[in-house]
């Protein structure tokens, strides 16, 4: 039997929606899926080593206001300047919730494909030396759409 | 309940979602087919969680109880 697939785009850098994207993501694949995550937009910080982007001036501006790195990332609601995140981090901490980077090394070691949007990149200007390693791809719609459509299940996050 | 070796057994208790699922399946690949792994959990989503990644897997639930808090279950590796 072929392996079930799942392919993801996750579009926000929010706290919340990437604990949400790296939890399906990892159970997925312990539940022996193949699972792609195609981080786009403001989802790239989710991949980012976090050194400042960009190269013009507007670029500069950009990677200082929404510098990357999984650890930088604050809640959709209740970020309070950053309050917001240590506080979720503290609470998922005290509950025994793996933290996004944990998560996120988990899905690698359980073979979770990580591609960025060339796109994207090139808009905000971050350079493919400021992704993980972990990524092995930067691609573009093309190459999500084939995966998607080898997928029985996709989601938008 | 049936007599059964258990090969590997697993400590999960205090973990929470999505981390008794990962631990359990990276246990279950281990073992050889016809391995038991037997394992203790808190999170009470596990009740749930546990049967469906064996339906999902193709692996077998020999069994699955909750004592107080405490959630112990066994898995055949079957595929």
């Amino acid at each position: 039997m072929e392996p079930k697939k799942l392919s993801m785009v996750v579009f926000s850098g929010d706290m919340d929606r990437a604990l949400a994207a790296f939890v399906i993501a990892t159970g997925a694949a312990a539940s022996g899926t193949e699972v792609t995550m195609f981080f786009t937009f403001w989802g790239l910080k989710l991949v980012q080593n976090g050194s400042l982007a960009g190269s013009s001036p507007l670029g500069r501006a950009m990677g200082l206001l929404n510098r990357g790195g999984v650890d930088r990332v604050g809640p959709s609601r209740f970020n309070f300047l950053g309050l917001g995140r240590w506080m979720f981090k503290r609470m998922m901490k005290s509950h025994n919730v793996a933290s996004l980077p944990e998560l996120r090394q988990t899905a690698t070691d359980l073979g979770v494909k990580l591609i960025a949007c060339q796109m994207s990149m090139d808009v905000m200007e971050i350079p493919r030396e400021d992704l993980i390693p972990e990524v092995t791809e930067v691609v573009g719609v093309a190459t999500f759409i084939e995966q998607a459509q080898q997928s029985q299940t996709t989601l938008f996050i | 309940m049936v007599e059964t070796n258990v090969d590997v057994t697993l400590d999960l208790k205090g973990l929470n979602c999505p981390t008794p699922v990962v631990r359990v399946s990276q246990a279950v690949n281990g073992l050889p087919l016809g391995g038991v792994l037997e394992a203790t959990a808190t999170d009470p989503g596990v009740l749930s969680d546990i049967p469906a990644w064996t339906r999902t897997t193709g692996n077998e639930l020999l069994s699955i109880e909750r004592q107080d808090r405490v959630i112990t279950f066994r898995i055949k590796r079957a595929k």
